[in-house]
C-alpha cells in the first residue's frame, strides 16, 4: 500500500511487521522517530506480543537486546551518533556472542565538535565490530532492508546494522510502499534461535576464551561474514520474488555499461549523484555509479567485477579516517588490487554539509580529466582553514579551533565573543 | 519539478507545512518529497523546510536552492536571514502579513518577480480567528493553492485532515479556505506545471 510518510515511520511499520518480541531503546537524542512510533504501536496494541523497554542509556539498550535475544526473543533497537559509541562495548558483545539482533543506525556525525547532522562516521566507527552493515539508498530500501535484515541475521546468527542517512532519509516524507503482513510472514519465518537461555535447561553463554581458542572463535566470525556474501544476494532475490522490488544485495549499479568513470558511494547520496550522472551522460561523458548496499562483509569480488573495465574510480564518502583519508576508499582499493585504475577519494557531506548537484558536477568534470587530487574535501572553505593554520603558527595560544572557525565563518559574532 | 521552500520560526509548523504539502501532492498521484532543514529545533529559532513535487520519482537530495515558490511564515525573518536566496525569476512569493510590500521594506528584493507573483495573506490573524492559535502553516497552504496550480485546494484540505484529525483539523481547514478565497480574489490563478 502506497503511503506518503516519514522515513522513520515507514521503517517502524516494517519493523513491526517483522513481529519483534522485544524492542528496547533509549528515547532521548540522538534518536529518530522510529522507536517513538514503535513504542506507540506497542502501547496501542497494534504491535502485540512485543515488549517495549525504555532503558536508561544506549549501553543498556543494546545490553537488554543481548539479553532478550539470548533468551530467544526477536530483538530490535535503534540509535545514532554518540549513542552508538556509548553502546560500543555491547556492539562487540552482540556479534561475539552470535546474537541476531537488528539495529537501525540513523547515520549522524560524531563529536566533538558537537554536531547533530548527517554523515556516516557513526556506523563506520563500528565497521569492524562483527556486525553485518547494510546501507539504504532510499526510504523504500530502508524499509525493505529491515525485513531482509532479520532474515539474514537469524539465518547466520549474526547481528545486522541497517544504516539509514539521518535526517536526509529518516526525516524525509516521501512515497513508500508498505507491504502486506502476509508477504512479510511468507518471507520471514518465526525466529528459531541457535542458543537459548532457558531456566529449565540451564546453560552458560559468554564463556571466557583464552589464547588457546580465541583465534578460532574470531576466525569463525570472519568465516560467517564471508558466508553472508553468498546469502545476502540470495535473500535479496527471494525478497524480489515475494515483494516485486529490487532491494538489498551487495551492490547496485547505475549506468555503468561502457563507463570510463565510476563513482563508488553508499547511502542516499546516490540519488543526487544519479541526477548528475544523467546530465553528464547527456553531455557525452561515459560515467556511472556503483552503490555499496552491503559494507560488511565487504563485497570485494562483486565490486572488482563491477570496476574491472573502467578507467578511473571516484569514491565518494561521508566519513573520514583522520590521519589516513578515505575509509571506504581504502576498502575499495582492496577490490582494485592489480588494476592500474586510479582510485580517487572524495570526502563530502561531513556534519550535514549539503551535497549539491553543482558541486558534484564540477567534481566529476574534473575527475573525467584525471584532474582530481588523490583526496578531495568537497566544498572545503580553504580561506577559513588557512586563517586557522596561520593563527596556530603565529600564536602560542591560538584558542580552540572550532570556536575560532565559527567566528571566521560568521556563524558567531566576533565582537561578542572576542 | 516544482520546488517550494518554507521559512518560519520554531513553533509555527514549518515542517508540518512541507509535510502536508507533500501529502496533498501524493493524493493527486504525484511524487513528492518533504524535508526539514535540519537544525536543533527550538521555539522562535529560524526554521526552513523544503518540498519538491514532480510527476516522476524524485532522487535529488540537495536542499531546495532555487525555489519556484517561497513561503514566508514570519516576516520578521526579512531582517534576520537572506530568505530570497535563489528564488527563480518567475518564482512566487507568499508572505504571512497584513502589511504592504513597501511597509515590509522588501521592494528591491521582489521587483524582478512577474506581476501577481507576490501575495500577502494575514495568515496568523486568520489562524487566530478560526484556530485560536497563531499557527499560519495550513492557512498559507490554502493561499498557495489559490495562487498557483501546483496543488488543488481539495487536496490541501484532505492533507490537513490527515495530519490533524478532528476539531483542530476542521478549524485549520476553515482558515485555509478563507486564505484561499482571499488570495484567489487578489491573485487570479495561472497555470503552473509541477
Amino acid at each position: 500500500m502506497l503511503k506518503q510518510i516519514e522515513g522513520s515511520h515507514g521503517i517502524a511499520e516494517a519493523v513491526a511487521m517483522c513481529r519483534p518480541e522485544v524492542i528496547c531503546a533509549y528515547p532521548i537524542t540522538p534518536q529518530t522517530h522510529i522507536v517513538e512510533d514503535l513504542g506507540a504501536m506497542v502501547k496501542s496494541g497494534n504491535l502485540s506480543k512485543c515488549e517495549f523497554i525504555n532503558v536508561e542509556s544506549e549501553f543498556a539498550a543494546l545490553s537488554v537486546a543481548i539479553g532478550s535475544s539470548a533468551a530467544g526473543a526477536r530483538s530490535y533497537t535503534a540509535t545514532a551518533s554518540q549513542g552508538l559509541l556509548y553502546m560500543a562495548e555491547a556492539v562487540y558483545n552482540a556479534s561475539g556472542l552470535g546474537l541476531p539482533i537488528v539495529m537501525t543506525v540513523g547515520n549522524r556525525a560524531i563529536g566533538a565538535p558537537i554536531n547533530i547532522w548527517n554523515d556516516q562516521s557513526d556506523s563506520m566507527s563500528m565497521r569492524d565490530a562483527g556486525w553485518i552493515q547494510l546501507f539504504a539508498e532510499t526510504n523504500q530500501e530502508a524499509l525493505d532492508l529491515h525485513i531482509q535484515a532479520f532474515r539474514i541475521a537469524e539465518t547466520l546468527s549474526i547481528p545486522v546494522m541497517v544504516c539509514v542517512d539521518g535526517f536526509i532519509l529518516t526525516h524525509a516524507f516521501e512515497r513508500m510502499d508498505i507491504p502486506e503482513q502476509a508477504q512479510v510472514d511468507q518471507f520471514l519465518p518465526p525466529f528459531e534461535p541457535r542458543q537459548v537461555l532457558d531456566p529449565d535447561e540451564p546453560i552458560s553463554l559468554g564463556a571466557m576464551v583464552g589464547p588457546e581458542a580465541f583465534t578460532e572463535v574470531r576466525y569463525l566470525a570472519h568465516h560467517k561474514q564471508m558466508q553472508a556474501l553468498e546469502l545476502i544476494p540470495e535473500i535479496a532475490d527471494d525478497f524480489k520474488h515475494i515483494f516485486g522490488r529490487d532491494s538489498g544485495g551487495l551492490i547496485s549499479s547505475y549506468r555503468t555499461e561502457d563507463a570510463e568513470t565510476i563513482i563508488v558511494t553508499l547511502g542516499s547520496v546516490i540519488g543526487t549523484i544519479a541526477d548528475v550522472i544523467d546530465s553528464m551522460r547527456d553531455a557525452g561523458h561515459k560515467i556511472g555509479a556503483v552503490t555499496l548496499r552491503c559494507y560488511r562483509p565487504f563485497p570485494t569480488a562483486a565490486l572488482r567485477e563491477a570496476l574491472k573495465d573502467c578507467q578511473r574510480v571516484v569514491v565518494f564518502e561521508k566519513c573520514l579516517a583522520v590521519g589516513m583519508g578515505g575509509i571506504v576508499a581504502s576498502n575499495v582499493r582492496m577490490s582494485t588490487r592489480g588494476f592500474t585504475t586510479p582510485v580517487y577519494t572524495v570526502i563530502g557531506g561531513l556534519g550535514g554539509r549539503p551535497i549539491t548537484c553543482q558541486s558534484l558536477k564540477q567534481l566529476f568534470e574534473k575527475a573525467v580529466q584525471d584532474a582530481l587530487d588523490e583526496t578531495t574535501f568537497l566544498d572545503i572553505k580553504c580561506d577559513i582553514v588557512e586563517r586557522e593554520l596561520a593563527r596556530e603558527k603565529d600564536h602560542s595560544r591560538p584558542g580552540a579551533a572550532a570556536e575560532n572557525i565559527l567566528r571566521d565563518a560568521g556563524v558567531v559574532d566576533a565582537a561578542k565573543t572576542a | 519539478m516544482f520546488q517550494i521552500r518554507i521559512h518560519g520560526r520554531g513553533g509555527q509548523g514549518v515542517v508540518s507545512a512541507a509535510e502536508m504539502l507533500s501529502v496533498a501532492a501524493f493524493l493527486e498521484g504525484k511524487h513528492a518529497q518533504a524535508v526539514p532543514s535540519f537544525g536543533s529545533e527550538r521555539m522562535g529559532a529560524p526554521v526552513v523546510a523544503f518540498c519538491r513535487i514532480d510527476d516522476h520519482p524524485i532522487r535529488l537530495r540537495e536542499p531546495v536552492l532555487e525555489p519556484d515558490i517561497l513561503i514566508i511564515q514570519d516576516p520578521t525573518l526579512f531582517n534576520a536571514i537572506d530568505v530570497f536566496n535563489g528564488l527563480t525569476h518567475d518564482g512566487h512569493l507568499l508572505i504571512n502579513t497584513g502589511k504592504s510590500i513597501e511597509a515590509l521594506g522588501i521592494e528591491n528584493a521582489t521587483e524582478h518577480l512577474p506581476g501577481g507573483h507576490v501575495c500577502t495573506v494575514p495568515a496568523t490573524d486568520i489562524a487566530l480567528t478560526h484556530v485560536k492559535r497563531p499557527v499560519p502553516n495550513a492557512v498559507l497552504l490554502g493561499a498557495l493553492s489559490a495562487i498557483t496550480g501546483v496543488i488543488k485546494i481539495d487536496s490541501v484540505i484532505e492533507a490537513i485532515e490527515t495530519k490533524f484529525p478532528g476539531k483542530v483539523g476542521q478549524a485549520n481547514i476553515t482558515a485555509a479556505k478563507v486564505a484561499y478565497e482571499m488570495a484567489q480574489s487578489s491573485h487570479p490563478k495561472e497555470a503552473t506545471h509541477a
